[in-house]
């Protein structure tokens, strides 16, 4: 068992508080964004339509990962993880989809 | 057994530590980025889990696209609306009280987990109403499903189903039902969860400086908020002009 009565454990104090502020503007941004998203389901884009939803949901779970989660104020260890579960959901839908498209798409 | 092991308050001002730090950190911080770690591992796992039910989704919606624009028009736009807002609203209040356990605000951090759970519990009740819907017309994929309403429609502007196609909004509401309420069932854990954190936190807890439960449910709770983000436009938006 290591002596630290010698030498007092150091507080390294990377831990930064996210204002109430910021909390409340990215807030305003993802109801903004709902609304957004609402009323694009109403305007025909034809094949753009889901493209459109998807990118705003991507950009409003892009806001809450970054903010309400604090990843933007995160170490670079926290950063990779999370790219590490994106990557891998990537790999996911990739690879499933090669799958069907090289074999069974249009066989249902 | 050695002294050390003993989390008492006076041995650990002995050697200039808080006593929520454990032994095997050398610091504070490195203990919280540890434990921040292990929970956003455990998301990684849920994204996976959700993953899968996204990339069903993503196939038969492909496949029998008709079932699914048929399937969606049967889900109430407003019901979901209302929901993404309280959801979104309980990540709100959920971030405030990481941030009031953050500047060791007792009252402040029970409001806040208040507010969440009683939001939560409204989503829960919204879903509810929507879920005993489904059951009232018939749409609860297994025995009692009934495809009269996509081959007949009440509204003048549905366009009318094929039989073979018209079984497949089964498909659709099977994903409806297992992905939302897969979603269902994490909330009412989270709301669970958050039940217990409420009471620690009206005694006292994660107001003295170790706050990171609070931190790590928060976490857990913007996922679940996350999910719904996508689960919205993908069931309920579906060519809705």
């Amino acid at each position: 068992m290591a002596e630290h009565a010698d030498h007092p454990v150091a507080e390294h104090h990377a831990h930064h508080i996210v204002s109430p502020a910021t909390y409340l503007l990215i807030f305003g941004a993802l109801l903004l964004g709902t609304a957004i998203t609402v009323g694009a389901s109403y305007i025909d884009m034809g094949p753009w339509n889901p493209v459109v939803a998807l990118a705003i949901a991507c950009t409003k779970a892009v806001l809450v990962i970054l903010f309400f989660m604090h990843i933007k104020y995160s170490s670079k260890l926290m950063k990779l993880t999370v790219a590490a579960g994106f990557f891998t959901f990537l790999a996911l839908i990739t690879m499933t989809l090669s799958d069907y498209i090289s074999r069974a798409w249009g066989l249902w | 057994m050695d002294s050390h092991s003993i989390a008492t308050e006076q041995v650990h001002a002995e050697h200039g530590h808080p006593a929520h730090l454990r032994h095997h950190f050398e610091t504070v911080e490195q203990q919280r980025e540890a434990s921040s770690f292990g929970m956003w591992l455990f998301l990684l796992t849920e994204i996976m889990f959700f993953g899968g039910l996204f990339t069903a989704y993503l196939i038969y919606r492909n496949w029998y696209y008709p079932a699914f624009v048929a399937g969606s028009h049967q889900l109430n736009i407003w019901l979901g609306g209302i929901n993404t807002v309280v959801l979104i609203t309980s990540s709100f209040t959920m971030a405030m009280g990481v941030w009031c356990a953050e500047m060791k605000n007792k009252s402040g951090l029970v409001l806040a987990l208040g507010a969440t759970l009683i939001l939560g519990l409204v989503f829960l009740g919204i879903k509810a109403d929507e879920y005993h819907e489904k059951w009232e017309k018939h749409h609860i994929p297994g025995a009692s499903f009934s495809v009269e309403s996509f081959v007949h429609p009440d509204d003048p502007k549905e366009t009318p189903l094929a039989y073979d196609m018209a079984e497949k909004t089964q498909m659709y509401f099977f994903l409806y039902f297992a992905m939302t309420g897969m979603h269902a069932l994490h909330m009412v854990i989270g709301i669970a969860i958050l039940g217990a954190l409420l009471v620690r936190a009206w005694g006292g807890a994660y107001t003295d400086g170790h706050m990171t439960t609070i931190e790590n449910f928060g976490l857990y709770w913007h996922f679940v908020d996350i999910v719904w983000i996508f689960l919205f436009p993908l069931l309920y938006l579906i060519s809705r002009h």
